[in-house]
């Protein structure tokens, strides 16, 4: 019995090329998830209320004091954190890199751990540290100095307070350009400026430092970009000492009544900067080409720092002191003291925190379902059309291949929140009723989780020379077996890597699912957020402590299976 | 004897007060009480589940919701808590994208009633205790709606870092320089304890006290459940506003708090419950709603949530202060109803957040 369908007889001949078929489609669903919602957004930001074009949303935004006061902050936020991101993380970037440092893995492997925790968990983190009176730093100061009940040694509800801790989880990110740029560098370059009779520090001044400058400035660009556009930390610690960021203004301007037009309004500027600012990103680093030259390389000399090599442990220890161990150690204490500023004793101790979290907070097990369906979803899709894109503009296999790349490295520079916002207004209405779903939630976390995915794919397909498959495919087997038999074994581990990052950034992204969850579409980052509002900071400890153990694990697998060095760039939020 | 009259003073007291909350011009349109039937059960235990909105601290939310589960096991109630502004823009935006996820509501911003009556979206339904057991200034003529809870938004202080002759006794003497950097409170935009509070104060004081509690550094915190948690951790030692029923429980669990009621006078917060007409869940909402105005229910929001309750049979805890002995502010939701956006905007021009 055979089923009369017609074979298609387009796969011999040339009439047809279906790959372009494929190509438009996945360009239809770029542009849909970036088009669409940026369009709305400039739409909504150059029209009044009935419709009808207008400037007027920009001139509110320039003259109401207290729209114009948080992009003031927000810029000296994102510089003051870019410049002490720098001084930070460059110099223990050339430890890691170059040094005899001992422990040399274990800091990389601590950054990593900054790297992965939520800002938004840290700034939580840091509240129970460094709350002027209850937190547990400023106890213990009136402890051991015996000062008064009013003093205190570090406030976390001020500016300051926020620069220090948006600063934790952002020099991650300087730190691994500047130690991956002075691991490429090859040491020949300053062993022919030692035998050419230059002193060390001529070597490093005149050599060295010029090599990595452009890593530095990419990264000084990089961490001014992530505190600009960051949203949870500001909204956790800004709103109490008193002042807005832009982020947490678009924020409130969707509480009712809700002024969408002036949202959108203000999310440009933020779009805007961005733009340029990844456009001079990647001007800097287009300069980086010439620090390979010179053939074969061997591994970088270290250079011998004697006993200074303690020191040197010491304060990369008590920088990692601030991201890392404090915070931990205080989410640690919250999730199992009774009172969460007190610390842990035998008359203090209580599990009850966990079972609150567990089998008390009916919210919870909704959170966790949805936050695990669009972990995997994003996860999944996401790497499915990240392997597929990255084949087609590596292989140049079709024409138009470098569109496609740009349309996926272009969510880049949306901002988390101006997303959510470009989303919400795209999919509350007809013909896209999508808010309330998870499906606007999978769409914003396709979009933030799509430059990443794909620049991950892409180097792993570039890493395979096309003549692995030639050969194959010399040998008879068609395009399909090639890629089956060839190149997808070779690609295993990428592919998990690439699954394993995108599952971690999505369960912990926050500034677009703030915009856009519902009651029965909730994740943990929102739950956790909406309990730091009513002050239940033992139940977010639970809730930090389960997620940061979830995290851990998935980057603990991507890690066993190789990572292009901590290369990818997970988003804050 | 001295009980049970304090106890008519209360009732007295906050329904002259809520008197023009529930005004209105059609009398006796409500339905026809409705007692629990095996009927309605069965029906409830076939959807399974219900959602309530609320903006009721979340540990007392969650043991309302875990008592209901307890009595008529087979029926999730999951709780959506977050501050009474939050649930009136979330309902506002859901209901905006035709998307039914509340079936029963409750706030303690009254004016909100008002709205999603005016808008049709309540459903007419009278619980048998409504019916006989509330007083008609605490349920709507056309039996939308009833008062949940009631409870005052005081001040307080903590008593390790302040001395009970030192604390403030008036909303005036937190203006003190003496204060500054001291002072917690939360915020009406996010908050309908605090909206109606600053409504509250700022007719019976006037905008002024704000503009110079503004000049007082004060801690700026969202919900009004935070301050009182904050004022127990020490974080600040006085609260310049946050729920009393939040003090009652952390007062009694032996923590350093104790209430102030201002000298010119506390305000009222009445939080009323409805069920919604498009609730997805209509039986078990039904259900609910009896349950959340049972005298089992009422007695332990009182006993143990601190709140105060309009049902005849419920009994005050010995130890707080009863209503009848508090000068109180005077509720009026429709008026809160009218101002509600420009007070947030003033409040938010003054505090400059």
């Amino acid at each position: 019995m055979t089923i009369a369908v017609s074979d298609p007889p387009a796969r011999m001949t040339h009439g047809f090329d279906y790959t372009k078929l494929v190509l438009y489609g996945f360009a239809l669903v770029l542009c849909v998830l970036i088009v669409l919602p940026m369009s709305w957004l400039v739409y909504y930001a150059f029209v009044d209320k009935d419709g009808a074009f207008t400037l007027r949303n920009f001139a509110t935004l320039v003259n109401d004091p207290t729209l114009l006061d948080p992009l003031i902050t927000t810029f000296t936020l994102a510089f003051s954190t870019s410049l002490i991101c720098c001084v930070v993380a460059a110099p223990m970037g050339w430890l890691v890199a170059r040094t005899d440092m001992p422990l040399r893995r274990t800091v990389r492997l601590l950054v990593t751990a900054s790297f992965v925790t939520p800002p938004f968990l840290g700034a939580i983190a840091w509240e129970l540290l460094a709350a002027p009176n209850s937190g547990l730093i400023n106890k213990v100061y009136r402890i051991v100095t015996g000062a008064d009940a009013d003093s205190h040694l570090f406030n976390i509800y001020s500016f300051p307070g926020l620069i220090f801790v948006v600063t934790c989880y952002t020099f991650p990110y300087v730190f691994v350009l500047v130690a991956n740029a002075l691991e490429r560098t090859p040491s020949e370059l300053e062993d022919a400026s030692s035998i050419l009779g230059a002193s060390t520090w001529e070597t490093a001044r005149r050599v060295t430092v010029p090599l990595v400058l452009p890593a530095i400035l990419a990264g000084a660009l990089v961490a001014f970009l992530q505190a600009m556009t960051l949203f949870g930390s500001p909204a956790i610690l800004a709103l109490p000492a008193g002042f807005h960021t832009m982020t947490t203004k678009i924020w409130s301007l969707f509480q009712y009544p809700p002024k969408p037009e002036l949202a959108a309004a203000a999310s440009l500027p933020l779009l805007i900067l961005t733009v340029i600012l990844l456009r001079a990103e990647h001007t800097i680093l287009g300069r980086r080409s010439y620090a390979v030259l010179g053939g074969k390389n061997s591994d970088p000399r270290l250079i011998r720092l004697g006993w200074l090599r303690w020191v040197a442990l010491a304060m990369c220890f008590i920088v990692l002191l601030n991201p890392v161990f404090l915070p931990y150690a205080a989410l640690f204490n919250a999730t199992f003291s009774k009172v969460a500023s007190q610390f842990i004793s035998f008359s203090n101790f209580t599990v009850h925190n966990i079972h609150f979290v567990l089998f008390e907070l009916s919210a919870t097990k909704l959170a966790l379902y949805n936050t695990f369906v669009l972990g995997i979803a994003t996860a999944t899709i996401g790497t499915v059309i990240a392997v597929v894109i990255s084949y087609l503009t590596t292989r140049e296999a079709v024409t138009g291949h470098k569109a496609l790349g740009f349309l996926a490295t272009a969510p880049v520079a949306i901002p988390g929140i101006v997303l959510g916002v470009g989303l919400f207004l795209s999919y509350t209405r007809p013909p896209f009723v999508l808010y309330g779903t998870l499906w606007i939630l999978l769409l914003a976390f396709l979009t933030l989780a799509m430059p990443a995915a794909y620049q991950q794919m892409q180097s792993a397909f570039k890493a395979i020379h096309p003549e692995l498959e030639d050969a194959s495919r010399i040998l008879g087997a068609t395009r399909l077996k090639a890629l089956r038999q060839i190149t997808a074994p070779l690609l295993r581990t990428s592919v998990i890597a690439t699954w394993c990052f995108v599952f971690v950034g999505t369960i912990r992204e926050l500034s677009a699912a703030v915009m856009l969850f519902t009651s029965e579409t909730k994740v943990i980052s929102v739950l956790i957020f909406d309990l730091n509002e009513s002050g239940d900071l033992a139940a977010i400890s639970v809730l930090g402590l389960i997620m940061l153990v979830v995290t851990s694990g998935i980057v603990a697998l991507a890690n066993r299976l190789r990572l292009g060095g901590g290369s990818v760039r997970l988003r804050d939020n | 004897m001295t009980r049970k009259i304090s106890r008519r003073g209360v009732l007295k007291g906050t329904g002259a007060v809520a008197l023009t909350v529930y005004a209105s011009p059609i009398r006796a349109a409500a339905p026809p009480a409705e007692a629990v039937t095996p009927a309605l059960i069965e029906a409830a235990k076939k959807e399974g589940k219900v959602v309530w909105y609320t903006s009721v601290d979340l540990p007392l939310a969650e043991r309302v919701a875990k008592s209901f589960e307890a009595k008529y096991p087979g029926i999730a109630a999951r709780v959506e808590r977050t501050g009474a502004e939050r649930v009136f823009t979330r309902i506002a935006q859901e209901y905006g994208s035709n998307i039914r996820a509340v079936d029963v509501v409750n706030s303690s911003d009254a004016a909100h009633l008002i709205v999603w009556k005016r808008n049709g979206w309540l459903l007419p339904y009278v619980p048998e205790d409504v019916a006989k057991h509330y007083p008609a200034e605490h349920k709507d003529a056309d039996g939308t709606f009833a008062s949940f809870r009631i409870f005052l938004c005081p001040m307080g202080y903590n008593t390790n870092l302040v001395k009970a002759e030192d604390a403030p006794k008036s909303f005036a003497d937190i203006l003190d320089p003496k204060w500054a950097g001291k002072i917690v409170k939360a915020h009406p935009s996010y908050s309908g304890t605090i909206l109606t509070a600053t409504f509250q104060v700022s007719r019976d004081i006037g905008w002024s006290f704000f503009e110079k509690l503004s000049q007082q550094k004060i801690m700026q915190l969202q919900s009004a459940s935070d301050p009182p948690k904050k004022l127990a951790l020490g974080e600040r030692a006085i609260m310049a506003d946050g729920i009393e029923y939040g003090m009652f429980q952390i007062k009694e669990r032996g923590q350093p708090v104790e209430i102030i009621y201002p000298s010119e006078g506390t305000p009222l917060i009445v939080g009323p419950n409805a069920v919604f007409k498009n609730a997805p869940n209509p039986n078990a909402a039904r259900l609910l709603q009896s349950y959340m105005f049972s005298p089992e229910c009422q007695q332990l929001i009182v006993d143990i949530g601190g709140m105060r309750s309009a049902h005849a049979l419920t009994k005050e805890k010995a130890g707080r202060t009863p209503l009848s002995k508090i000068k109180l502010m005077k509720d009026d939701a429709a008026a809160v109803e009218r101002e509600s956006d420009n007070i947030k905007k003033r409040y938010t021009q003054i505090f400059k957040i």
